[in-house]
């Protein structure tokens, strides 16, 4: 048994160490250690815990059976996942982290002694308020979660679900869960608790299915955020400075994530919040492209193409995750690389489903990270560049959106890909990409399209190279 | 007078809250997928409070109401402490710089 003071100093170098871990991510060379140093916090966190309750019993080897059992699932997850399957994953987790918090709400309000908040029926009001926020914000985070979950997963479908007066049901439920906390704190009854939770259950799900597929990188970092506002208002409930400081900091970089991808896509955070976008109303507004000519290739004229070129960027989307290309990709690279051609890759911030998604993808298939481009850092490289070779991104590539006011694109920041002397764009079909626009790109006059499936189109270039 | 310990602790929260913000603006763009997945992972430390709820109470019956939801918890944050740094970790370890030729 050691004394409070001792264990709330333990908390605050495990709050520390969990800064750190996040420090480390700074940079590909230092965020191994990182990720050490959040372990060791977490461990730090857990020992000091036990020791501080003291008292071992027949309880402890209980609690340390189910640690086991859920860190031997975790452990399994963690292994057998494939990378393509990351953002569902993410999804997923956020989901466990909003059940665990609601879980320990109810404890806490149940037993209010084990936590020193006071008896039941009689909980101190500052305690009571907390573990309600850190309550309702885990069950929004947990059925939020397991929505994007499904969506990701393509067990429900990504298209936006909406329906009349759904803003006007959302603000009357988001109002209840206020009202409900304020009853029950007057009253400290059951029934205002348990109705609570049950509404911001409720309330997680239907914000977000009128979220559609390609705003997911958004609805992730916003769901990674709350998860983080969770932990802080059960923090708060415990008076554990480990669980304040860390809920702060993934409050902040989840918030901060989230604006990241609103930027990318040029758009406010609660017009994607709102949801709707790329549903019937914006194609709705098609400008007859009256059968412009589309230039179409096959991979022997993409091969001679990249061939003869001396400097090619690779624009890798959403696309190259669902055709599980970038190992074919990586193997095209090394032979181009073979030939002394100059290869990059340029990754849009909101590329693929989640931040960082394409990054991902490209290190799996051991493209070594210097070789891989932020917006900014290329977007001045296309006019010296020879040949763009796009792969299952679209209206990341649009021109219209630096144009064309009246799109419902314009403004985003864009690739610059038609700036290259070609662009070799693979893709499936001629269809607009998720915000519903026609890709002016498709019909320039240095594009060849390649119509097939990446992963194929792919190997066949590598073939035709050879 | 003597100040709230509340005070004490939202003044925590605050100045975490902007130490995230600046930690999380020096993240590579290139690394938050694994900045997910290690947020995820911290965030378990509520298993801090689901350890103190399964253990409460008095030990002939560990299998009250509120420690049943305890260990429940204990379950859910332990997937996800074992599962978020394990598969931040694979990710990191894919990270390679170029060979030097």
């Amino acid at each position: 048994m050691i004394s409070a003071n001792l264990s709330a100093i333990f908390y605050l170098i495990s709050g520390i160490l969990f800064i750190l871990a996040l420090r480390g991510l700074s940079s590909p060379e230092t965020s191994r250690q990182g990720n050490f140093f959040g372990i060791l916090g977490m461990i730090i966190a857990i020992t000091v815990t036990f020791f501080t309750i003291g008292n071992f019993s027949t309880s402890t080897i209980y609690v340390l059976i189910f640690l086991l059992v859920g860190g031997a699932i975790g452990a399994l997850i963690a292994f057998k996942i494939p990378m393509t399957a990351m953002p569902e994953l993410v999804a997923g987790f956020h989901s466990l982290v909003g059940l665990a918090a609601v879980f320990v709400a109810i404890s806490a309000f149940k037993n209010p002694q084990a936590f020193n908040l006071g008896v039941p029926g009689d909980i101190k009001l500052a305690s009571l308020i907390e573990m309600s926020i850190g309550a309702a914000v885990g069950a929004i985070t947990f059925s939020g979660s397991i929505i994007a979950f499904l969506k990701l997963r393509g067990i429900m479908s990504g298209s936006p679900i909406t329906f009349t007066g759904q803003h006007i049901v959302n603000l009357i439920i988001g109002i209840s869960i206020f009202l409900l906390i304020y009853f029950l704190c007057i009253s400290q009854s059951e029934n205002f608790f348990w109705s609570m939770i049950a509404i911001s259950f409720l309330i997680g799900v239907l914000l977000i299915i009128p979220i559609g597929g390609a705003d997911m990188p958004v609805v992730i970092s916003m769901l990674n955020s709350y998860s983080g506002w969770a932990a802080a208002g059960i923090g708060f409930t415990l008076e554990n400075t480990a669980l304040i400081i860390t809920g702060a900091l993934v409050g902040s970089s989840g918030a901060i994530l989230s604006y990241i991808m609103c930027k990318g896509m040029n758009r406010s955070f609660f017009s994607v919040i709102l949801g709707g976008f790329g549903g019937d109303t914006s194609v709705s507004k098609d400008k007859k492209k009256d059968q412009k000519p589309v230039k179409s290739g096959n991979a022997e004229d993409a091969a001679f193409l990249l061939k003869n070129a001396s400097s090619v960027i690779i624009v890798p989307g959403y696309g190259m995750a669902v055709a599980q290309a970038q190992h074919a990709l990586r193997e095209m690279v090394d032979t181009l690389k073979k030939n002394d051609i100059k290869v990059s890759y340029a990754v849009h911030p909101v590329a693929g489903r989640m931040p960082g998604h394409m990054n991902v993808l490209l290190a799996e298939a051991n493209v070594p990270y210097d070789e891989v481009f932020e917006l900014d850092d290329i977007n001045n490289d296309f006019a010296n560049t020879d040949v763009a070779f796009v792969i299952g991104a679209n209206d990341v590539t649009n021109p219209v959106a630096k144009t064309d006011p009246q799109s419902p694109i314009f403004g985003m920041p864009v690739l610059d890909v038609e700036k290259c002397k070609s662009v070799l764009f693979v893709k499936r079909s001629l269809s607009p990409g998720y915000a519903g626009v026609d890709n002016e790109l498709f019909y320039r006059e240095n594009t060849m399209m390649l119509f097939a499936d990446a992963k194929k189109m792919t190997e066949d270039i590598v073939k035709n190279i050879n | 007078m003597e100040i709230d310990p509340f005070i004490f602790r939202f003044s925590i929260f605050i100045l975490a809250i902007f130490v995230g913000y600046y930690v999380v603006w020096s993240v590579t763009p290139s690394l938050h997928t694994p900045l997910m997945s290690v947020t995820n992972a911290i965030s378990s430390v509520i298993i801090v409070g689901a350890i103190i709820a399964a253990l409460a109470g008095s030990s002939e019956n560990i299998f009250e109401m509120s420690n049943i939801f305890g260990f429940l918890a204990i379950v859910l944050a332990a997937v996800n402490i074992f599962g978020g740094f394990l598969v931040t970790q694979r990710m990191l370890q894919m990270y390679k710089k170029k060979k030097k030729k």
